[in-house]
């Protein structure tokens, strides 16, 4: 839709870059997922029972971490970091409570 | 966007006006932007800029203090500029609205620090909260100061001049993949609120985020806005003022006007022209032109308010 401009290219770029680490780390029990420009990234994260996962808001607006009923981030202002330890499997649905049309995804198997 | 011309103010109104349209839901928006004095409702306008006969009150919105990233460091600094500008108005408005995010992040200090600067203007100030407002543990903090005789999360009612205010709050149990919020006994309240005014009443809803759909993609709009519009539907003149996307926009349908204020911290861009809502940073030659007040004017026998936004500069 729209050509990519220099930071966004750079940020695929980075992206790019980044990604096999990331995933290299799904056996380390530790997990990421960044908020940049009002997103959850990776939108949708797959990983095993016992995994911990740290947000971590990169933008200038703080942002929650919320799934109903499984756990609540207080509000994290630039760069503060959340994380939780996932120990039963399932499905966990989550969005940030202050701009409620960003959501998330973890699979937990 | 159709008004009369008023001689000389005419001219320079086009001139500035750099109208931006695009397709929301098959509704076309109007935006101004980059206007050195952003008109509002345009009928009379310039009207409220001399000692208006009626009432005129003030809006301010956004003011995000404790706010000091690289879009605006100091943004009790602006606050202070915009109270300034405020104070030194022509004619004395009877009260003004703060349509939320009156702090960034629900400090005490915060808190503190936006009534110590807003409390220069020897105003009464009416408000209503913003998503930044009740971000404290307890959440406690804009209650404390702001909600005594309010219901609920804090709506509530009163009337000056001749003119019915209710205050809204469209930012508490928000839902996922959903926009603002207003709620059901909220609205159950609004209807009871509304029932038995007579129909010439004119009506001013104010809320922090837009009740119209705005732009959904950055959640820019009320999920159940449209419920309590309907209420309101059978009045005469009806003004809604919000605040939440930092930029002036406005729509007329039928007999309501929606506006939307500048914020007196920093600018967000329009919609759909970045890749998030986020604060945009602009050269600081440009930032105080970006952020601003609205001044309010209601005169007996006239359907519509008039709308002035006044930018810090320029």
């Amino acid at each position: 839709m729209k050509t990519l401009n220099r930071r966004d290219f750079s940020v695929a770029v980075a992206a790019a870059i980044l990604l096999p680490i990331t995933t290299a780390r799904a056996d380390d029990n530790a997990m990421e997922v960044h908020i940049d420009n009002f997103v959850f990234q990776p939108a949708e994260l797959k990983i095993k029972i016992g995994t911990t996962v740290t947000w971590t808001n990169r933008d200038d607006i703080p942002h929650t971490v919320v799934s109903a009923g499984k756990f609540r981030s207080k509000a994290l202002d630039t760069d503060d970091k959340f994380t939780f330890t996932f120990t039963d499997a399932g499905d966990y649905k989550y969005f940030c409570s202050l701009h409620p049309h960003m959501t998330g995804m973890i699979k937990v198997e | 966007m159709s008004g009369h011309d008023h001689g000389d103010d005419g001219v320079s109104r086009r001139k500035v006006l750099e109208c931006m349209t695009w397709a929301g839901t098959g509704v076309l928006w109007t935006i101004t932007g980059g206007v050195p004095r952003s008109l509002g409702i345009i009928d009379s306008a310039e009207a409220a800029t001399a000692a208006a006969p009626g009432m005129t009150f003030l809006q301010i919105s956004d003011s995000h203090v404790g706010f000091d990233k690289p879009a605006n460091p100091n943004a009790l600094g602006t606050l202070e500029e915009a109270v300034n500008k405020i104070n030194a108005m022509p004619t004395k408005p009877s009260f003004m609205i703060h349509t939320g995010d009156i702090t960034h992040l629900s400090k005490a200090s915060e808190f503190d620090n936006a009534d110590r600067i807003i409390s220069q203007s020897k105003l009464d100030v009416h408000y209503v909260p913003g998503e930044h407002d009740f971000l404290d543990e307890e959440v406690k903090f804009y209650r404390d100061r702001y909600g005594r005789g309010t219901k609920g999360a804090g709506w509530y009612s009163f009337d000056a001049g001749g003119v019915h205010f209710v205050g809204l709050v469209n930012v508490v149990d928000l839902k996922a993949g959903g926009l603002g919020n207003l709620g059901t006994e909220q609205l159950a309240w609004l209807e009871d609120d509304l029932r038995g005014k007579s129909k010439s009443t004119p009506i001013v809803l104010f809320a922090h985020i837009p009740l119209w759909t705005v732009y959904p993609e950055w959640g820019w709009g009320t999920e159940d806005g449209g419920r309590a519009l309907e209420y309101v539907k059978g009045f005469g003149s009806v003004t809604v003022l919000n605040g939440h996307i930092h930029q002036v926009m406005q729509k007329v349908e039928g007999n309501v006007t929606f506006h939307t204020a500048r914020s007196t911290a920093f600018p967000q861009p329009a919609p759909g022209a970045a890749p998030s809502p986020g604060p945009m940073k602009v050269e600081d030659a440009k930032l105080r032109s970006m952020l601003g007040v609205a001044s309010i004017n209601f005169k007996q026998n006239e359907q519509r308010l008039a709308i002035i936004d006044t930018p810090l500069q320029g």
